[in-house]
């Protein structure tokens, strides 16, 4: 049997609206994941080690600060210098359209904004974590 | 006419037998059941000279003046701040232009959090959800071309607000203002902080301690100010219901007024300057009901179990901001609708001052055409709607007293609860407010995740999206804000800044009142990180348990 889905919510820089991290982080635990919520106030740096020391299967960050792109690089760049690279990275947040070109050359997955609903978080990470398992197998 | 039981149980009974209730939730978003029909049945008992009075009249239920909106339309006041202060400065001058009446400043995150906009911890921050205030040199620019003895400004600044509001009022005086002329507010509601927003720096206690420093100056030194905009918008945003929303909020406020006579002050000397902020969120006759419940719960207490014998002690004067949290990011026009149904009950909830949020905020910062529409929206509320043509016009309502009356019991509910754990302070250790305001955003989010509440354009009606311009900050601010920062430290006079840093540091550990002290650190050039880094230094920092 497979192992359980682990995913680690993370709360990067100095925006304290955890609403959606805690929302999230309850429905993905709900849908039968390991999740692991960072709390606030976290540097890349920190969240790619408790990536890495949990060795999870996915990263969601949460931004609503306008921040998200400084973020994501950081993360992604973190991911990478770890070889971390098979971890699946998505978010959320309040991220215009106009950044998620960027964002999926980057190799980050989906973003889901305000209104998102959370049956379809769930169904996104067990698809896309299954998708690389089964790749990873072959 | 027969009782109320009798015609539901024959009339409405046969009409919901030809033709069955919809399948809807007959329930307020706070989850207080809606009964099909209210009477004066439903408000059997009720006294209107004890439960409502005159406007203007104890216990304020309908509204804190007498002639309310026809003698003075609320403050049409929009929250802006991105970018440099000259960007902010040019978008505060575009928005008086437009109409508006008062000034309300956003800062960014490193501002809101006490780092200097050069800080490791600033990086990619700067001026995104705000504008960087890091010293008096930026406050000058902020309020270039603007009269402070004229326009009142508000300033959403917490954890550091002692130092940003002595900024503020450094530069007043550098203009030549006399300070017991200059109006405004600051928000300074550290409680909710700890509740909600998250954004402290310092544990409780010496927080709260802070906060009741500018209860006892700011009377004395700056009377027509607001030095504390007791809070709910946040807690409703984290995902309360409108009743936590009112309760927690007006708990915090009884906090503060606690330590304050604690530390000996004098009940009418500070309580008419505490001010109130709540959210209006969509749930039209709740939110009504909230404004209208949280003037009679604070006017009752202040009156009957503080004492306070000045009837402006009793008064709850509010701003409110239409509910960011309400904004969906799809069909995003649609959000002018919701905004415009929020605003007006704020006004018709008696508010004193009113932000609408523009659409496009689900996306990102408001464009200037965004909220310019926003600011319409209050206009067209106020000019052309006609219900501001008699004061509180809702009075009496069977639904909407009953209402009122429902969520002033369950707000008392709340506070024995929280009394019951130690008070305010005790039970955010406790992680009594998380686990509360938890639970109602996860039932919330799953009310609409299985379509119990339909949201236009999310789980109904869905369409494609349209895509609508939006606002972007530029990359050159962070460099703009650690240029004036240099300069500023380069050409101060080093002494002066010293001093005024270990004046501050002495205060903090003797446990003085830190007002002066912050005053005197603004003139001095001081920046905002180093004077937050002397208070660490003494405090400490705060980590909240983490709790999902």
């Amino acid at each position: 049997m497979d192992r359980p889905i682990r995913v680690l919510i993370a709360k990067p820089g100095l925006d304290g609206h955890d609403r959606g991290a805690k929302v999230i982080a309850r429905a993905l635990r709900d849908a039968g994941m390991e999740v692991i919520y960072t709390g606030l106030r976290q540097t890349a740096e920190m969240i790619v080690n408790a990536a890495v020391q949990e060795d999870v299967d996915a990263v969601g960050l949460s931004v609503l600060s306008g921040a998200h792109m400084h973020y994501f690089r950081e993360v992604t760049a973190a991911l990478a210098a770890r070889g971390a690279t098979d971890v699946l990275l998505f978010g959320g947040g309040i991220v215009p359209d106009t950044d998620l070109p960027v964002l999926a050359g980057l190799g980050v997955g989906r973003i889901f904004t305000p209104g998102a609903n959370t049956d379809d978080v769930v169904a996104y990470v067990r698809s896309e974590i299954a998708r690389r398992r089964s790749q990873a197998a072959h | 006419m027969k009782p109320k039981e009798a015609w539901l149980a024959d009339e409405y009974q046969a009409a919901t037998t030809r033709m069955p209730e919809r399948e809807a939730v007959f329930e307020t978003l706070s989850d207080i059941p809606v009964e099909p029909l209210y009477t004066a049945e439903d408000l059997r008992g009720f006294d209107a000279g004890t439960e409502l009075g005159y406007p203007g009249e104890f216990p304020y239920t309908r509204g804190v003046q007498a002639s309310m909106y026809r003698s003075k339309l609320w403050t049409m006041r929009m929250f802006a701040g991105f970018g440099t202060a000259e960007q902010t400065n040019e978008r505060f001058h575009k928005l008086l232009t437009a109409g508006q009446t008062g000034l309300s400043t956003a800062f960014d995150l490193p501002t809101l959090m006490g780092y200097d906009s050069d800080h490791a911890m600033a990086l990619g921050e700067v001026g995104k959800c705000g504008v960087a205030v890091a010293s008096l040199a930026d406050m000058e620019v902020l309020f270039e071309g603007i009269d402070p003895e004229a326009i009142t400004t508000s300033m959403t600044i917490n954890s550091p607000a002692n130092a940003v509001w002595a900024m503020y009022l450094a530069m007043a005086e550098r203009k030549g203002a006399d300070l017991a002329k200059v109006g405004g507010t600051i928000q300074n509601d550290i409680l909710k902080e700890f509740i909600a927003q998250k954004e402290y720096i310092f544990p409780p206690a010496p927080s709260v301690k802070l906060v009741i420093d500018t209860f006892e100056w700011g009377p004395r030194v700056a009377p027509r100010f607001n030095f504390v905009s007791v809070s709910g918008y946040h807690i409703r945003e984290a995902g309360s219901t409108s009743v936590q929303e009112l309760a927690f909020t007006l708990a915090d406020g009884i906090h503060y007024v606690r330590k304050a006579l604690e530390r000996g002050l004098d009940i009418d000397e500070f309580a008419p300057r505490v001010s109130f902020f709540f959210n209006v969120h969509n749930d039209f006759f709740e939110e009504i009901a909230k404004f209208r419940a949280a003037r009679r719960i604070w006017a009752r207490q202040m009156r009957d179990v503080f004492g306070a014998k000045d009837p402006r002690s009793w008064m709850l004067r509010t701003h409110a901001q239409t509910a960011g949290v309400s904004l969906t990011a799809r069909q995003p026009l649609v959000n002018v609708a919701r905004v415009a149904i929020q605003a007006l009950a704020g006004v018709l909830g008696g508010t004193n001052s009113l932000h609408t949020d523009a659409f496009d905020e689900a996306l990102s910062l408001p464009t200037e055409e965004a909220a310019t529409l926003a600011l319409r929206t209050q206009q067209v509320v106020a000019f052309e709607s006609g219900v501001t043509n008699t004061v509180d016009p809702l009075a009496g309502s069977y639904y909407l007293e009953s209402l009122t009356n429902d969520m002033e019991r369950r707000t008392l509910d709340y506070f024995a609860q929280i009394d019951a754990l130690g008070g305010v302070e005790r039970a955010i250790e406790a992680g009594y407010f998380a686990k509360e305001i938890g639970d109602a955003s996860w039932k919330q989010q799953r009310d609409i995740d299985e379509r119990r509440r339909l949201v236009v354009g999310v789980n109904a009606f869905e369409q494609d999206v349209q895509e609508v311009p939006i606002q972007l900050v530029d990359a050159a601010v962070a460099r703009v804000q650690r240029e004036r920062l240099e300069r500023v430290r380069r050409e101060r006079d080093p002494q002066a800044a010293a001093a005024a840093l270990d004046e501050l540091r002495d205060r903090a550990k003797d446990g003085g009142n830190t007002m002066p002290a912050f005053m005197r650190a603004a003139h001095a050039f001081c920046t905002l990180g180093e004077q937050m880094d002397v208070l660490r230094e003494v405090y400490g920092v705060y980590q909240e348990p983490v709790l999902v």
